[in-house]
């Protein structure tokens, strides 16, 4: 292999990223617009700021003889930072709500909160004397923030209202769970996105590669550099090498935005360098559906729309945007790679899985069988259908 | 009189592209040194030839060597021998015209510094060293002509297949380039010349073969095929061996 053909392609190709308008959009400009819309938007800049979830509280006993129990619970509730209590007058207008998603919760408080609460003081060693009832919370199954974290909040709260903020070591006739310390007022939503956007924008270097090639073949480039002692495997490795460095400063510039809009992933440097590799082979993957796109596209056009059928389902059933689809589609998710590449930076990232992890290391090996078998394939049918 | 080396061998060469026959059992030799004029009407099989003594298309059957060299054989030892200016001008757009010329020298395995002088050297001959350092994209058509055609012999290659270097070019870049040809000549490299311009093959060519329908139908050197069929001029023995019906390139 002669290193000064391959060299002097992949600055040709490197300079063709910055000076081309089109190529510099999509694989450098829309990666960060992507990270810094989706930061600012679901992420909280600076990252100490403190997430709230919006409760409806539904008081049945305000007009009871003992209505300061249920007034101390809401005093209670309201005082708790990451909540934010919005009182109803009745059940059917909070439902409305939490259907129509204006609230993530409603907390009905029973008519007979007081008269339990008291009957509970008058005898509290004597459990015959009690009168029971339940409170009830509805949630928002659309929310897995709101149904993972209000559940905890709002019984620390009952507990502290009924038996007072330091608990005595007297046994108690009603035991309620210690409630779990919820932190999620420090987890953004940009933190579970931030793996599945990272993956999202190596996506697109499917297309940029099949445009490029194609591209290059139509104004006649492939033919030309073809008529040159250049062979072929110094051909594809100027592209794989070309590639990589693009993904790797896309990758760069996206943990930057990223940063800049303040995601903060709580690991070592160690993490960081196993996520630029996975997304680098990643990068070789798309390289290889961009091959054989290039090698089924007639025109640079065609090379476009038909790119989307390696991008769309990554794109769907691989990235944050496969969080909210049905089980079968999240099953679906597994025969694409962006998949693996989103669940290991997920493990690196949000769960602070070491980097010799098990799961992360099926999943870094899942994508390399697929980068290798994408690459060769492209490789192959590009040089067989695709230079001329 | 010792003979001359060949320089090109075609043997019964033929082309086909499924009911299409570009290229008919063509036969001929071009000598090392001369500069050789293939002319015909557009169709007539000129670019195919070219394409198959390139290695970039598979003779259907026959052989052709280039350069002592087996087109088909050894397509790599050929390469290293040639240039290749392609009739439809292929140039990268976002390099400057320095960068095309020395990507192509470095493809070539030029050493630096001989690229550096090849380099500055031709394009100051075709009259772009001024605008060698602006993108391609902002070239005229002339302009991006000759980038073409300097990219094809930056590495100084011992045989040069120049399809239809001069088409749409202004008459002072086609002097231009005419002179710079003859350098060529006088630099004792072999070189392979299509043209659809009458004048310009009379005047560079040191013998020229016409073909039609992928045909040799005659070879000699420009005053011998002028004397042989009577004719002014080179236009008139195309004329009357083509005849005057339009043709469409295939």
């Amino acid at each position: 292999m002669n290193f000064q053909r391959v060299f002097s392609l992949v600055k040709k190709d490197l300079k063709k990223m910055i000076r081309e308008p089109a190529i510099l959009f999509l694989t450098i400009l829309f990666p960060i617009i992507l990270t810094l819309a989706f930061g600012v938007s679901f992420g909280a800049i600076g990252g100490t700021q403190t997430t709230t979830y919006l409760i409806g509280v539904v008081n049945m006993d305000s007009g009871g003889p003992y209505q300061q129990w249920s007034q101390h619970f809401i005093g209670n509730l309201t005082d708790m930072e990451i909540l934010n209590s919005q009182i109803f007058s009745d059940n059917e207008t909070a439902q409305a709500d939490l259907v129509q998603g204006k609230i993530q919760a409603v907390l009905l408080i029973p008519e007979d909160f007081g008269q339990s609460c008291n009957s509970f003081w008058e005898a509290p060693t004597n459990s015959s004397h009690w009168m029971n009832t339940t409170v009830q919370l509805y949630l928002d199954s659309g929310s897995m923030f709101a149904t993972q974290a209000i559940p905890p909040i709002t019984q620390q709260v009952l507990t502290v209202t009924v038996y007072g903020i330091q608990p005595t070591d007297i046994p108690r006739p009603i035991q309620i769970g210690s409630p779990s310390l919820v932190q999620a007022g420090r987890t953004t939503m940009f933190d579970y996105m931030a793996p599945g956007i990272f993956a999202f924008a190596a996506i697109f270097l499917t297309m940029t590669v099949a445009q490029s090639f194609a591209d290059d073949r139509e104004k006649g480039l492939l033919r030309r550099i073809n008529i040159t002692p250049t062979t072929s495997t110094e051909f594809m490795a100027s592209q794989v090498v070309s590639n990589m460095i693009l993904a790797l400063i896309q990758v760069a510039l996206v943990f930057a935005m990223a940063y800049l809009v303040g995601y903060r992933p709580n690991v070592d440097v160690a993490s960081f360098v196993l996520a630029f590799i996975i997304m680098s082979i990643f990068a070789l993957c798309n390289v290889g559906f961009g091959l054989i796109t290039a090698a089924i596209a007639k025109s640079s056009g065609a090379a476009t729309g038909i790119s989307f059928i390696f991008i769309m389902p990554q794109m769907f059933l691989g990235t944050f945007v496969g969080a909210g689809l049905s089980p079968s589609a999240q099953a679906a998710g597994k025969f694409v790679p962006s998949y693996y590449v989103t669940d290991a930076l997920t493990s690196l990232f949000l769960r602070g899985a070491p980097v010799s992890s098990p799961t992360i290391l099926l999943d870094l090996s899942i994508v390399i069988i697929i980068s290798v078998i994408a690459l060769l394939i492209g490789i192959l049918l590009f040089s067989k259908y695709g230079k001329t | 009189m010792v003979p001359k080396e060949a320089a090109i061998v075609i043997n019964n060469l033929t082309k086909r592209f499924e009911d299409v026959t570009a290229v008919d059992e063509l036969s001929l030799e071009v000598e090392k040194g001369e500069l050789f004029g293939l002319l015909g009407p557009n169709g007539a099989g000129k670019t195919t030839t070219i394409n198959v003594l390139c290695g970039l298309l598979e003779p259907t059957g026959g052989s052709a060597s280039v350069g002592g060299f087996d087109v088909q054989k050894e397509p790599s030892k050929v390469k290293e021998l040639i240039g290749v200016c392609p009739q439809d001008t292929a140039v990268f757009s976002y390099l400057t015209g320095r960068e095309n010329v020395e990507l192509f020298g470095n493809l070539h395995a030029m050493p630096k510094e001989k690229l550096k002088k090849n380099t500055e050297e031709l394009l100051r001959k075709l009259g772009l060293l001024e605008d060698a350092n602006r993108r391609v994209g902002k070239y005229s058509g002339g302009m991006r002509r000759r980038t073409n055609l300097i990219m094809a012999l930056v590495h100084d290659p011992e045989i040069a297949f120049l399809d239809e270097p001069t088409v749409a070019m202004d008459v002072q870049s086609r002097h231009a380039v005419w002179n710079f040809i003859k350098e060529l000549k006088i630099q004792n490299k072999t070189v392979i010349l299509t043209t659809h311009y009458m004048e310009e093959a009379e005047e560079l060519s040191d013998r020229v073969g016409i073909i039609d329908h992928g045909k040799l139908i005659a070879l000699g050197s420009p005053e011998q095929l002028k004397e042989k069929f009577s004719a002014k001029n080179l236009e008139e023995v195309f004329i009357q061996l083509t005849g005057r019906k339009i043709r469409e390139e295939l």
